[in-house]
């Protein structure tokens, strides 16, 4: 392209988005009667995007299910969909417009903490709703946020426990530095000592971190039963390659990630991640009519080659947990909404599973599962229903 | 010469006509807090000019300073959103007493004074040394860019004294003050107008002074400036020193309006932004780069609230375009027209030199 | 720390300076001899493992047989997409700016966030998995308790290889002469017969071809996404700047010294903490040493 193309190309594209763009700046586009908006809350683009992406995708088939069957009471839903850029306050700025300008009803929204707390003092001053469908460390609970995946106890404490009993008492505890490997591990160390184990290690690697050698090193060195990774994003996939080079892949060393799912595998190349094992709420392999039904619906709207991981499934039931509060509530309004969400159940993908009387979580069901060579899960765990406990004493 | 061309009068007079008038008058409160989110990157950029654009010292570390002065203010406002106890990151990141240099944030009066000292002081002893060994170009680019860098790593990873990637967020309150209701939030914005109005005064006042006179010769030839027997580096230190007191007050002044602040506010590709916002208005005008930061921050919002998925096309294509078409900004396209109507040269005062020392 | 823990160190060490030699070759060619500060190189190299993740298919759909070899092949083609493309940022856009550095540096900033939302668009948000090459998957025993991973291995190998080619190409042939010549002075080199234009470009597009073949290869330990890029940029950047702009044989001793430190201090101090102290390190000596470790004497 020479300059001059490029000039009236960029030109062109200016001159287009201005005019796109310019209008709802200031003009407040009237409400239809007949529609309910609710927002999507993702990062589109930035370093999270590779993982909530695929969220944005499940609760929009949701939304379109839930259209083709007519609506919330009579109302067709229609979806605003904002772009959190992989970035906190940029987080908070959608956010404030969501709730303040599209008055959307409720949010469907976050994979990070980081995110999630940067909008939490956004929703509670303007009384808004956030549904939260990713698995985290809890300390967490407030009025205006249900939680729809695991918080940490009922992941971490039900993995642990599962390790220590069939795999070896000897840990070696791995994670990315921040908020939620962090408070893994605050919870796994008290549990190891509690099954009667030993933490031999415990080391953070750096967000984005790519170069994993010296701490496969410390583990060789530890030589541990157990490793429980928190790893994250992108650093996941060379930690597994670089384990799976330095010897130590799935068939050798026991490996339990809480964060690594059918979606991440997909990254990671499924010859990598073989024979390591993670904890979920869900996996794509559960045997259910429900999820048979859903896995079926992704495929045919996104194309075969699609996986279904933990927090698309969480994405997904997140929609039906705010259609059916609302249709219990016979309001949208969010204090009713909350209020007819205690107890709420719900056939899901995973199972049947129900909200809290009053923490605002999920009892969910653990799952321990194995990667196969084609990525997907066998199943070696099943717990009951686990009573969602988002201050745990430790 | 006289104290404001005819163009630098027009824009001062348009944007004090927006910001006091039509912005307030036109925009709901969720709008107009994001001109106040604008606005204090057009804190740091009008600092950007006199460090760049007239000093000639391209930083790609302001973050340093907007984020030092953000997480300055944020500590005390989440000293005093957290009352009696600790603050809560502090609580999930098992740190169970209150670090001791955070206890003097519980008063304001000393979080204004730090915000203005520590970032100012850091600035000044970095520059003045590295100046000294007469390094600058590309090279004290790079060096900000790996302290901004170095900044980050430590802010994420000591999550138990700055609350680690998350940021430090949820603040209420100033002296009791309320600042998350709309009204209050309009009071804010006012303040914050009148600061920034007294900042490009500030700079407005450096620029057409002495002073800056000689920055600009240093930009264009250090070394007669260095023979005619000045302390260059005590110059370009003082540009760079006031930049970054500057970006410390936008930082504050971020925390306080937006209600939180993260290390991704330091970090290399905030910093870039930084830049991006003075280039785009004119790094040789400070009102340009006012209205470069608005700019930019109106198209970011608009463009990624209309074209989520596309919205890095438009923002990196406006980029290239700018740098490579209009080298000196809007500012330089007005000037430009403005000069040709009349039939003059541009002025070689204000050009930007053919070649950028490195 | 035992014996076997220390070679497999040891072996980190030298495995981690290859890797970094191998990211910041390419620059170091751009940035030292032409003095162009390619802020998208590290999409570049993104663009090499995206090349290498599309042979990586095309084997697998078409030629299964040989998908023992297909790096090879996704290492060439990796290094030829990305000169070509290289050759044509060259031309179309880097060009104009030779005068303005600093500003070059703004712009290939604006280029890097354009090429990250077009991998976006083309190949998705999510990561892209390349197949290993089985051969290349596994460690070799070298005794009961040292494991050394083949891949790093072949990383080791190649990028010798790859500096020997660089070196014979800059000082071995007439292309290289060229190049040098008009590092050391455009002017006279032009006045000489010389094309410098042409010149520039082959040189701006052997450092993209570089950065592709980097690209390629790290799809092996790493991970690809669209902003994959963006963790291997300002590693490139600090070993080039550290080790002195305008040498090449700075830009190896910074890996090896970078590369020694990093190892050594990860396994002493946490992750973040010794990252921390490398850049300090970098600060530190830059401030003592602001050409870096090896300045060379060329035209300003």
């Amino acid at each position: 392209m020479s300059a001059s193309d490029r000039r009236s190309f960029i030109k062109a594209g200016a001159a287009l988005g201005a005019s796109a763009a310019v209008g709802p700046w200031f003009i407040k586009d009237a409400r239809a009667a007949d529609v309910i908006k609710v927002g999507q809350l993702h990062s589109l683009t930035g370093t999270i995007a590779l993982a909530e992406a695929a969220i944005v995708d499940a609760e929009k088939m949701a939304i379109d299910e839930i259209n083709a069957a007519g609506g919330v009471m009579g109302r067709k839903i229609e979806s605003i969909v904002e772009d959190g850029a992989s970035d906190w306050p940029t987080f908070a700025e959608k956010a404030k417009k969501l709730l303040q300008r599209d008055k959307v009803a409720a949010v469907f929204g976050c994979y990070t903490s980081a995110s999630r707390k940067s909008v939490l003092p956004v929703f509670e001053q303007n009384n808004g709703l956030l549904y939260y469908p990713t698995y985290y460390e809890g300390q967490e609970q407030s009025k205006n946020v249900i939680y729809t995946a695991q918080e940490a106890t009922q992941s971490v404490i039900a993995a642990i426990e599962w390790l220590a009993k069939n795999k070896g008492k000897t840990f070696f505890l791995v994670g990315s530095d921040y908020i939620y490997p962090r408070t893994c591990n605050k919870i796994a160390k008290p549990t190891i000592a509690r099954v009667g184990g030993k933490t031999l290690g415990e080391e953070y690697a750096p967000l984005g971190h790519t170069e994993f050698s010296s701490i496969i090193n410390k583990i060789k060195a530890a030589k541990p039963d157990c490793i429980y990774s928190t790893v994250v994003g992108g650093s996941n996939v060379a930690f597994f390659k670089q384990l799976v080079a330095a010897g130590l892949s799935g068939d050798k060393q026991t490996l339990l990630s809480t964060v690594v799912s059918e979606n991440e595998i997909d990254g990671i190349g499924k010859e990598n991640a073989a024979g390591y094992y993670a904890c979920m709420g869900y996996f794509q392999s559960q045997k259910n009519p429900a999820n048979e039904k859903f896995v079926k619906a992704i495929k045919a709207k996104y194309g075969q080659d699609r996986v279904v991981g933990d927090p698309m499934e969480c994405g997904y039931t997140a929609v039906y947990f705010w259609k059916n509060a609302v249709e219990k509530a016979k309001s949208f309004e969010v204090a009713k909404v909350v209020a007819a969400s205690s107890e709420l159940p719900l056939d899901a993908p995973e199972g049947n599973i129900k909200l809290h009387k009053s923490n605002h979580h999920t009892w969910k069901h653990a799952r321990i599962g194995r990667a196969r060579p084609d990525g997907q899960f066998d199943i070696v765990h099943e717990s009951p229903l686990i009573e969602p406990n988002p201050f745990p004493k430790l | 010469m006289r104290w404001l061309s005819k163009g630098e009068l027009f824009g001062y007079l348009s944007l004090a006509a927006l910001l006091f008038l039509v912005f307030p008058l036109t925009l709901d409160p969720f709008r107009l807090n994001l001109i106040s989110k604008y606005l204090c990157f057009a804190l740091v950029g009008v600092g950007i000019v006199l460090a760049w654009g007239y000093g000639g010292i391209l930083s790609l570390g302001q973050g340093i300073f907007f984020g030092t002065g953000g997480y300055l203010m944020a500590m005390f406002l989440k000293l005093e959103a957290s009352g009696k106890e600790l603050p809560d990151f502090m609580v999930w990141s098992s740190t169970e007493t209150l670090p001791w240099w955070w206890e003097p944030f519980h008063n304001f009066f000393f979080t204004i004074l730090s915000i203005l000292v520590i970032p100012a002081l850091f600035a000044f002893v970095l520059s003045y040394l590295v100046f000294k060994k007469r390094v600058g170009g590309v090279y004290f680019a790079i060096v900000t860019l790996a302290l901004a860098l170095t900044l980050t790593v430590l802010l994420v990873g000591q999550q138990g004294y700055t609350g680690g990637a998350n940021g430090i967020t949820d603040f209420r309150s100033v002296m009791g003050w309320d600042i998350t209701s709309d009204e209050s939030k309009r009071v804010l914005y006012f303040i914050h107008v009148v600061l920034l109005f007294a900042v490009m005064g500030i700079g407005a006042y450096i620029i057409k002074s002495r002073l800056g006179k000689i920055l600009i010769a240093i930009r264009d030839r250090e070394d007669r400036v260095r023979f005619s027997g000045y302390d260059t580096a005590m110059f370009k230190a003082f540009a760079f020193t006031v930049g970054a007191l500057f970006a410390a007050l936008g930082g504050a002044m971020y925390s306080l309006q937006v209600g939180l602040i993260t290390p991704t506010l330091v970090g290399a590709v905030a910093s870039i932004e930084m830049i991006i916002y003075v280039a785009v208005g004119g790094r040789l005008s400070i009102v340009g780069a006012v209205y470069g930061a608005l700019l930019v921050g109106f198209a970011k919002s608009m463009f990624s609230e209309n074209f989520p998925t596309l919205w890095l096309f438009f923002f990196g294509g406006l980029f290239i375009f700018v740098v490579v078409f209009m080298p000196n900004g809007l500012a330089g396209v007005l000037d430009r027209f403005s000069a040709r109507k009349k039939g003059q040269r541009e002025s070689g005062l204000n050009a930007v030199p053919e070649r950028t020392k490195a | 720390m035992s014996f076997d823990i220390a070679v497999m160190q040891i072996f980190n060490g030298i495995s981690l300076f290859t890797i970094l030699v191998l990211m910041a070759l390419g620059l170091a060619i751009v940035f030292g001899l032409m003095g162009v500060i390619n802020m998208a190189h590290g999409e570049l190299m993104a663009l090499g493992a995206y090349v290498t993740y599309m042979v990586a298919h095309v084997f697998e759909r078409h030629l299964p047989s040989l998908m023992g070899v297909y790096l090879f092949f996704a290492i060439i083609m990796a290094f030829l997409v990305t000169f070509a493309f290289g050759w044509i940022l060259e031309r179309g856009f880097i060009r104009f700016l030779y005068k303005r550095p600093l500003d070059t540096m703004l712009a290939t900033w604006g280029l890097s966030l354009v090429l990250q939302q077009a991998y976006r668009s083309i190949f998705g948000a999510q990561e892209v998995s390349v197949p290993m090459t089985k051969w290349l998957t596994g460690a070799w025993d070298m005794t009961e308790g040292i494991q050394i991973p083949l891949n790093r291995l072949f990383i080791v190998g190649l990028t010798i290889l790859v500096s020997l080619g660089v070196y014979y190409l800059l000082f071995k042939t007439r292309w290289g002469l060229r190049i040098r010549a008009v590092t050391q002075n455009r002017a006279m080199s032009g006045a000489a017969g010389i094309n410098t234009n042409r010149v520039d470009a082959m040189t701006f597009a052997l450092g993209s071809g570089l950065a592709g073949i980097a690209g390629a290869v790290f799809t092996m330990i790493g991970s690809t996404n669209p902003l994959t890029g963006q963790l291997y940029i300002v590693d490139s950047f600090i070993v080039v700047v550290f080790g002195g702009v305008a040498s090449l044989l700075g830009t190896f001793v910074s890996g090896f010294a970078i590369a020694q430190a990093q190892t050594t201090l990860e396994f002493l101090l946490s992750g973040s903490m010794a990252k921390v102290a490398i850049l300090l390190m970098v600060i530190v000596v830059l401030y003592f040493r602001p050409n870096g470790l090896f300045a060379a004497r060329v035209r300003q």
